[in-house]
């Protein structure tokens, strides 16, 4: 039996509802069909189920209507047409009192933009649902800070959101969502607020307790390698309609469509990897006013041969070698200015493909440098990264990519 | 009064707006005044004892207890300059006067934050509510400001009750509209967060949209404070005493010194007023956090 299931479900925006579902019905982009008409069309015409513990990834660009689609799932916006069941509940027609008691049981929530309550502390919004549900106080927090130990945020209870980083905010509204014990999980954008790295930290803790957990989640994204990452199965949207349902396989090997086609243009795999998919974050980073001394402590440190510096604002300058730390330490110079050098090392840009990756890998001496738009650096590839990121992506093993990249451990940081 | 009319005005009707007004209130006066009763009771009973209270204990005392407000809610050098303020009012002949006007501003604006608040919360909840409330709102705040004192006599007669009244209708609107605002600008993803947790619409209202409006209602109520404080001195005009009798009595005698006197009373009395609950509305757990994730952002 599937979680949940979505039959010819419509949500049209404006009057006359009945005049452009029946305009709609046979299949006309919604601009032709709605011509004249004082309504929009946010969803035509989407049928999916899911099944039990499975991600399910509405995937779509902006304006395409997942945003809609994901609000109608819990009632948050009333369908124009259609249905909607939850556990085999039709939810379209419930009353008021009914679909609050479904939210509570069934279904829970996670928000782009976190939508953590700003005057409770990390815990109080964490118990949210439990808190609405009436639990006795003990209980709430106890299961609160179960959640928050899934999250690894055991330590931050009793700060108050705006204590916390953008990741670790997510994963306050993730334990939130956790608490409420709830068998779905409805995630709107939900990771797309974030750094590409804190991202992909926190994709991989989902997939983590999804591991354990085995919830069914309906993912919204408009981010294709997320939706490869993370989905089971891929629903893509456009223009109000689901265009394709599959697996990523199915969807980057067969595609329903031109526009699919084209989405997952030349997926040839090393082009759905970004820099930003592939890249570690790197070892050893020194402001360009610390002294050569903390430079040879760096490298003993981490047994490499290169330090990677940044002046002010945090933007790249270059990298500094064992031999130039040595020269400095004998000239005794108080800082590393002037020894930095720019010509051992390629930049990229965080969204540079994998596949234009290879001639500056080859040229680069050290770990290529990967800057974001105001030129700070965000991570390194060291080339055994890029090859073992190619080598998982061979055709068998379209999703598996990422997963050699070494990642920087689930803590996170604080903002 | 009338003018000589041009030929070619002379199409336009003649609306007899002021003749329908009288007797509006006029039929008021008659079939209400039972229910007009009941009100000038109730306000009276409200701003005697208070009035009675502060003019009673020595001037000393009050000057004391306004200075500590002060220093919980801002610090020292408030609570300083405020001793400072209401000492210069207490030395000079209308210490008296000044408390009574500190009554009555009292009694208005909480009589018209209690019907203000629960008002915004509606308006900004039901959108029909809306639409009818705005057009008198702004009625309520463009007609001038004596004109509220003349339906005031005719129902409560002279006194501090008509005075009191005209107060609380001059001084309710920011009131309301602050409190719509205020909850109109929660983020709405938070409400729907809220929602989508299943909690009930009187839930998300208390614990989520009221905490998260609270700093711009709490504007709403120094605005209704200073408003109120502006027009107490108007309705010394219908016998309310106070501070505005004294700067009517001046101004009919043209006397300088005793009519600076009131207006230096009024001025002081209106910061010591606006700074504290000002203040007030920082203390709030809701507000802090919001105020350091804007510095955060």
């Amino acid at each position: 039996m599937s979680a949940l299931i979505v039959q010819s479900l419509y949500k049209i925006f404006g009057s006359r509802a009945d005049e452009a579902v029946r305009r709609l019905a046979d299949g006309k982009p919604r601009t032709e069909a709605l011509a004249g008409l004082p309504a929009t069309a946010a969803v035509i015409d989407a049928n999916f189920e899911v099944r039990p513990g499975e991600i399910f990834v509405v995937m779509g660009l902006s304006g395409s209507g997942k945003s809609t689609l994901i609000r109608m799932l819990n009632g948050l916006l009333q369908p124009t047409r259609g249905s909607v069941r939850v556990d085999g509940v039709e939810l379209t027609t419930l009353r008021p009192a009914a679909l609050r008691k479904l939210r509570r049981e069934k279904i829970s929530m996670v928000f782009q933009h976190f939508a953590l309550m700003p005057h409770r502390t990390v815990l109080e919004n964490a118990g949210y649902a439990l808190e609405v549900a009436g639990l006795p106080k003990a209980e709430r927090r106890e299961r609160a800070m179960d959640a928050l130990r899934m999250v690894g945020l055991t330590e931050w209870a009793d700060n108050l959101p705006h204590d916390l980083s953008g990741g670790m905010r997510q994963r306050v509204g993730l334990a939130r969502a956790l608490a409420a014990g709830t068998e779905i999980l409805l995630m709107d954008e939900a990771f797309s607020a974030l750094d590409p790295l804190i991202r992909r930290e926190i994709q991989d803790q989902l997939l983590e307790l999804q591991a354990e957990l085995g919830k069914t989640i309906i993912f919204i994204t408009h981010d294709l390698n997320e939706a490869m990452r993370l989905g089971d199965r891929i629903a893509v949207m456009r223009d109000g309609r689901i265009v394709q349902i599959g697996t990523a396989e199915e969807i980057l090997t067969d595609p329903a469509n031109d526009y699919v086609a084209q989405f997952v243009a030349d997926v040839d795999r090393t082009r759905i990897l970004t820099a930003a998919s592939v890249m570690e974050k790197p070892q050893q980073v020194l402001d360009v006013n610390a002294g050569p001394r903390v430079a040879a402590k760096a490298l003993r440190e981490s047994q490499t041969s290169v330090v990677y510096v940044t002046g002010p604002m945090k933007r790249f300058l270059g990298t500094v070698t064992e031999d130039e730390v040595l020269r400095a330490l004998r000239e005794g110079r108080p800082h590393l200015d002037g020894y930095v050098s720019t010509e051992r090392v390629r930049t990229v840009t965080a969204d540079t493909s994998v596949a234009d990756l290879f001639a500056d890998c080859a040229e680069s001496q050290h770990p290529v440098a990967v800057l974001d738009e105001r030129d700070r650096l965000i991570g390194v590839i060291p080339r055994i990264t890029l090859l073992s990121a190619l080598a998982a992506a061979t055709p068998d093993e379209p999703t598996q990519g990422q997963d050699q990249v070494e990642l920087v451990g689930t803590k996170g940081e604080p903002a | 009064m009338s003018r000589t009319q041009s030929p070619l005005d002379s199409w336009l009707p003649r609306v007899p707006l002021g003749a329908w007004t009288e007797s509006a209130v006029d039929w008021a006066t008659a079939t209400l005044g039972p229910f007009f009763d009941g009100v000038a009771a109730v306000v009276e009973a409200l701003v005697r004892p208070l009035n009675d209270l502060l003019t009673g204990v020595p001037a000393v005392v009050v000057v004391l207890v306004l200075a500590g407000l002060g220093w919980w809610l801002r610090g020292w050098k408030f609570a300083l300059g405020t001793a400072l303020g209401l000492g210069l009012v207490a030395g000079m002949p209308y210490w008296e006067e000044t408390m009574s006007t500190l009554a009555q501003v009292l009694v208005a604006s909480t009589l018209a934050l209690l019907m203000a608040i629960p008002l915004g919360v509606l308006v900004a909840e039901n959108k029909r509510a809306s639409a009818v409330a705005r057009p008198v709102l702004d009625l309520m705040q463009t007609m001038p400001a004596f004109v509220y004192l003349i339906p005031a006599i005719f129902f409560f007669g002279i006194g501090t009750v008509p005075g009191v009244l005209a107060t609380l209708v001059f001084s309710m609107p920011p009131g309301v509209r602050l409190t719509e605002l205020g909850l109109r600008q929660v983020d709405k993803e938070i409400v729907q967060a809220a929602e989508s947790f299943g909690a009930p619409p009187w839930m998300v209202l208390l614990r989520t949209k009221l905490p998260l409006a609270l700093p711009t209602i709490m504007t709403g109520v120094n605005q209704v404070i200073m408003l109120a404080l502006s027009m107490v001195v108007i309705a010394g005009m219908v016998g309310a005493g106070g501070l505005g009798d004294v700067i009517m009595f001046a101004l009919s005698q043209v006397e300088v010194g005793s009519g600076f006197e009131g207006g230096i009373a009024v001025v002081i009395l209106a910061v010591v007023l606006d700074r504290l609950t000002d203040s007030a509305g920082d203390r709030f757990p809701s507000a802090r956090a919001q105020r350091l994730a804007r510095q955060a952002a």
